[in-house]
């Protein structure tokens, strides 16, 4: 892709982390086995909202193996509510239920064994006295005057209820001739990663010291655990180096650390707390968003979209930590890639009696975009115009870039035009529609979808200011240090978890490329959270640009001190000196020089040799902060959120057995620019990964629950995660404008696929629907649905 | 790796079974109720083979019992007697040293999270051995028992078709081979 301006960067190298996952040698929590573990499990709440009248522990505690059984009262008296983002300290949030609990599965107590099944036996013996109480599943309902109230004390259910205005959408509105309101729901689904949460965690009383082993990806993660159990963050040591089974946002286990760290305090022993697939898929507070949007357009005869009210009605399940932010994220990226001139936004978030949400994948966007690609192509509908040739209309132009939205971030670059060229340069639409209509002809129902997403990448926090202006946090940082030894090896650090996206190639690759030395020869470590410097963690698509920026820095560090060191040694000015693979050579007599060896003995040995006022030894560190960042939003809400922002155009083909309502993806193209892409391999599985996932929650997936509020997707059994089978041959054409902010022009790219597979799919369905004149913008697109709704319009049709 | 040579009578409610695993003969007491799964992990140290859903459907606890893709969370232990069980730890050449569906998957980065990893392997190694020349659709056939949430598989089955391509490259006489 660009051999010429990278040595590695970009070039098609293997992924390091990949060797000791292929021989079943990543070190995962479940492979924590510290001697004397003592094991839990949970008791849970059968009901959807009930009190708890009381909990008999008398028989589990006889049994073989018991240790020690903790209920929700004795947790509240030693420990903190969980942090929240909003300010609603009436709606607390505990590991274990208080008095009265709020959703079918939520953990009411907790058994400690020696074993797991000993605990689980055990589990089943406490009797658990219940008052079912009234409850409330529906986001509407829940809003509705004289609702069942999830938390009496709020005295609503209404968390979060702001509406943002950016220009003047009310005359915009009046002045456009042609309007549409469109109602898309997007289903509560969640990544589901194949490794649940779990955590290993031990305390030592004469350090004052708790390690906790956790598959976790949460920013301030330590910070959390050591406010909720009332003990210094310095007492809590987090191992970074616990490879983490799969995350895309949602593997944010503090609840179940602050009682397992809760229990290892208590009983003197490691406490391990691996949820089963049960707990974690309905207890484990891993949910997703469940979004209703009502979107109303503005626009003119040529399908130009002038303005936009868009109102997102949140269903957050009972309890919050962070999740209301996810109505906050979209906001800076919530005209999509398109001119839309102004914007009204209302977020609301609700309570219900359904299991709590974490991020996902996106934090919000992918609903979002789903809301605004159907919109677009109603319009073309409605117009009679082509969807692509909408799109074409309203995207942003190449030459446009830098270009502020309405709600005040200026998108980086971008060349949506050019993107979408290559794909139909790879993929003749003509044809495509031909294909379709041959489809069509022979039976089926078919139709294209499209969907022209953005990414926003870069992870800045400053959407939670925009939604609780309590909060000041105006910018996330990351971080690395490099140091090389008395030998002259290399080892570089970063400070935080990963789950999968290659994070220790990335830095490799990026100090190998500053310093001109072979990436492999580059140690990368994770020191633990005692040991770190601060970081962001992997959200927001950030760790290239992030992760990414400090390593670059601190490579450019090490090597301004290289130079300084061997143009002192060589008595010429430091400008004369130039730097090339490791030893630096005078520019005028390139025979004078100083190797790697040469340096390395200076620095660590020969100090009388180093420049005066120079720390001894090659130890450099730099802690990045996010580009563009650093601001607070302005009173009437305008924010530079994100900093980069990457494209992603779905092209495909989709075709629907009419009597089955099965649908099937018969073309998949994809155009992404993300910019520099550091390892193209990486970044590749990304999309693929992600556009699977997307699949999954057009097509598959949701956490569906019956009337009385039994969550009934409770295994893979009724959550169907898609196999090989359900995810099609995919093509992806790469484009890349690189990004002005970022130190190699990278963007991110961990949330690509994703964010546009369920908008294409949608699309594409909506599309294949239309002969029989009915529409569908409720996920999941099950073909137990679709082959309804078509029975029924073929009937209605008076047809077959 | 943790071996139990009990020579007394089995603890109550545990029973004595003798497992083949790796080529190596294993004679434990366990509860009769320990699913292979747990008796690989918890009592063989044998750590390569992972829980997902523990109800027989990711297939992240994947190992070859007699040489067949079995679930290892479906099976107890007791049942595995009278069988030669390969676990990843079983494939893997030596320390450092990869198979060549192993190198396949690097060379492809046909993982991410590498949680499935190890039994998407395993898969691999069962299948190739009587499918030496898979079209597309038979890998994905063959791994669709298995659930990646990372990469769309695309890089798996890509790994698969090198790895077929490569064992078949080496059987050939070198004069022969790419």
């Amino acid at each position: 892709m660009s051999e010429a301006r990278h040595r590695y960067v970009s070039s098609d190298r293997r992924v390091r982390e990949d060797r000791r996952f292929v021989v079943g040698k990543g070190k995962f929590v479940a492979d924590i086995d510290l001697p004397n573990t003592k094991h839990i499990a949970l008791v849970t709440c059968p009901h959807a909202a009930a009190r708890i009248k009381s909990i008999d522990k008398r028989a589990a505690l006889k049994m073989p193996g018991v240790h020690y059984v903790v209920d929700g009262r004795e947790l509240a008296e030693a420990t903190l509510p969980l942090m929240t983002g909003l300010d609603t300290p009436n709606v607390p949030r505990r590991p274990l239920a208080l008095d009265i609990a709020r959703y079918s599965g939520e953990w009411v107590a907790a058994v400690v064994a020696d074993t797991r099944a000993q605990a689980e036996d055990a589990a089943e013996a406490i009797d658990v006295s219940y008052e079912p109480l009234p409850f409330v599943l529906d986001a509407e309902q829940a809003m509705a005057p004289g609702a069942v109230l999830v938390h009496q004390a709020h005295g609503s259910n209404v968390l979060l209820d702001k509406t943002f205005v950016w220009g003047d959408v009310d005359q915009d509105f009046k002045e456009s001739p042609h309007k549409l309101s469109l109602r898309v729901k997007w289903a509560r689904s969640s990544t589901v990663p194949i490794e649940t949460f779990g955590v290993v965690t031990t305390w030592d009383p004469w350090r004052e010291i708790l390690d906790v082993y956790a598959s976790i990806q949460m920013p301030r993660y330590a910070d959390q655990i050591g406010a909720a159990l009332k003990i210094p963050s310095s007492s809590v040591r987090v191992h970074y180096d616990v490879d983490v089974g799969g995350s895309y946002g949602v593997k944010r286990g503090i609840k179940n650390t602050v009682l397992a760290g809760y229990l290892a305090r208590r009983l003197g022993v490691p406490i391990r707390l691996i949820e089963d697939r049960l707990e974690n898929m309905r207890g484990g507070d891993a949910h997703g968003p469940e979004r209703l949007f009502d979107v109303d357009v503005a626009f003119d005869d040529n399908g130009v979209v002038r303005s936009m009210k868009m109102c997102a009605l949140e269903n957050l399940g009972a309890y919050a930590g962070r999740s209301p932010f996810q109505l906050g994220k979209p906001i800076g990226s919530i005209v999509g890639p398109y001119k839309i001139g102004s914007v009204q936004y209302r977020a609301i978030a609700v309570v219900t009696n359904k299991t709590t949400q974490d991020a996902v994948r996106g934090f919000g966007q992918g609903p979002t975009n789903l809301a605004l690609e159907r919109v677009m192509d109603e319009v073309a509908n409605v117009l009679n115009l082509d969807p692509l040739e909408v799109r074409r209309r309203n995207l942003i132009r190449h030459e446009e870039f830098p270009y502020m939205i309405p709600s005040g971030t200026t998108y980086d670059s971008g060349d949506y035009h050019t993107v979408i060229d290559k794909v139909l340069a790879d993929t003749n639409y003509a044809e495509l529609k031909k294909e379709r209509d041959r489809l069509r002809a022979g039976g089926k129902l078919a139709g294209i979808g499209i969907a022209a997403c953005l990414e926003p990448s870069g992870g800045n926090a400053t959407f939670e200011a925009l939604l609780n202006p309590a909060i000041t946090t105006s910018t996330f940082m990351d971080s690395c240090r490099i140091v090389v030894d008395g030998m002259g090896a290399i080892t570089a650090t970063m400070h935080t978890t990963s789950s999968g996206q290659g994070h220790e190639t990335l830095v490799g690759t990026v100090v190998g490329e500053v310093l001109q030395i072979d990436p492999d020869t580059i140690r990368v470590a994770r020191p633990d959270s005692l040991n770190s410097l601060p970081s962001g963690t992997p959200v927001g698509s950030r760790m290239a640009i992030m992760l990414g920026g400090a390593a670059f820095h601190a490579a450019q560090k090490l090597k301004a001190k290289l130079v300084a060191i061997a143009a002192h040694d060589l008595g010429i000015p430091p400008e004369r000196a130039v730097y090339k693979e490791g030893s630096v050579f005078d520019r005028n007599a390139p025979q004078n020089k100083r190797t790697w060896a040469d340096l390395v003995q200076i620095a660590h040995r020969n100090l009388h040799r180093m420049p005066d006022g120079f720390e001894p030894g090659l130890a450099v560190s730099h802690i990045y902060d996010v580009p563009t960042g650093g601001t607070l939003p302005t009173p009437d809400g305008r924010v530079q959120m994100y900093p980069c922002f990457a494209f992603e155009f779905h092209l495909i083909l989709l075709s629907i057995d009419p009597d089955l309502g099965v649908p099937e993806i018969v073309r998949y193209r994809l155009g992404h620019d993300c910019g520099t892409q550091i390892n193209p391999k990486i970044v590749r599985g990304m999309a693929m990964g992600g556009i699977a996932h997307g699949i999954g929650a057009a097509l598959h997936e949701e956490f569906a629950y019956n009337d009385e509020g039994q969550l009934i997707a409770q295994t893979f059994m009724d959550y169907l995660l898609p196999s090989s089978h359900e995810v099609p041959a995919i093509d992806i054409i790469d484009h890349e404008t690189p990004s002005p902010h970022t130190v190699l022009g990278q963007k991110g790219s961990g949330e690509s696929g994703y964010l546009g597979a369920p908008a294409a799919i949608a699309n594409a369905v909506n599309d294949a629907l239309k002969p029989l004149g009915v529409s569908i913008n409720t996920l999941p697109l099950k073909a137990s649905k679709l082959g309804d709704l078509i029975a029924e319009a073929r009937a209605k049709k008076g047809g077959k | 790796m943790r071996k139990e040579k009990p020579k007394e009578k089995p603890k109550e409610n545990h029973m004595r079974i003798e497992l083949t695993v790796n080529g190596a003969q294993h004679a434990l007491d366990i509860e009769p109720r320990t699913t292979l799964l747990d008796c690989l992990r918890d009592h063989l140290g044998l750590t390569g083979a992972h829980a997902g859903c523990e109800h027989g459907v990711c297939g992240a606890c994947t190992v070859l019992v007699d040489g067949i893709a079995v679930r290892s969370c479906l099976m107890f232990a007791p049942q595995a007697e009278d069988a030669a069980i390969t676990t990843i730890e079983g494939v893997t050449p030596g320390p450092g040293e990869l198979s060549p569906v192993q190198d396949a998957f690097c060379e492809t980065h046909g993982m991410q999270c590498g949680y499935c990893t190890p039994a998407m392997v395993l898969v691999a190694h069962a299948f190739l051995a009587d499918n030496p020349e898979p079209t597309r659709e038979q890998i994905v056939e063959a791994i669709s028992g298995n659930i990646c949430r990372c990469t769309g598989y695309a890089q798996i089955v890509e790994a698969i078709a090198l790895a077929a391509e490569r064992m078949r490259g080496a059987n050939r006489p070198s004069e022969l081979r790419k």
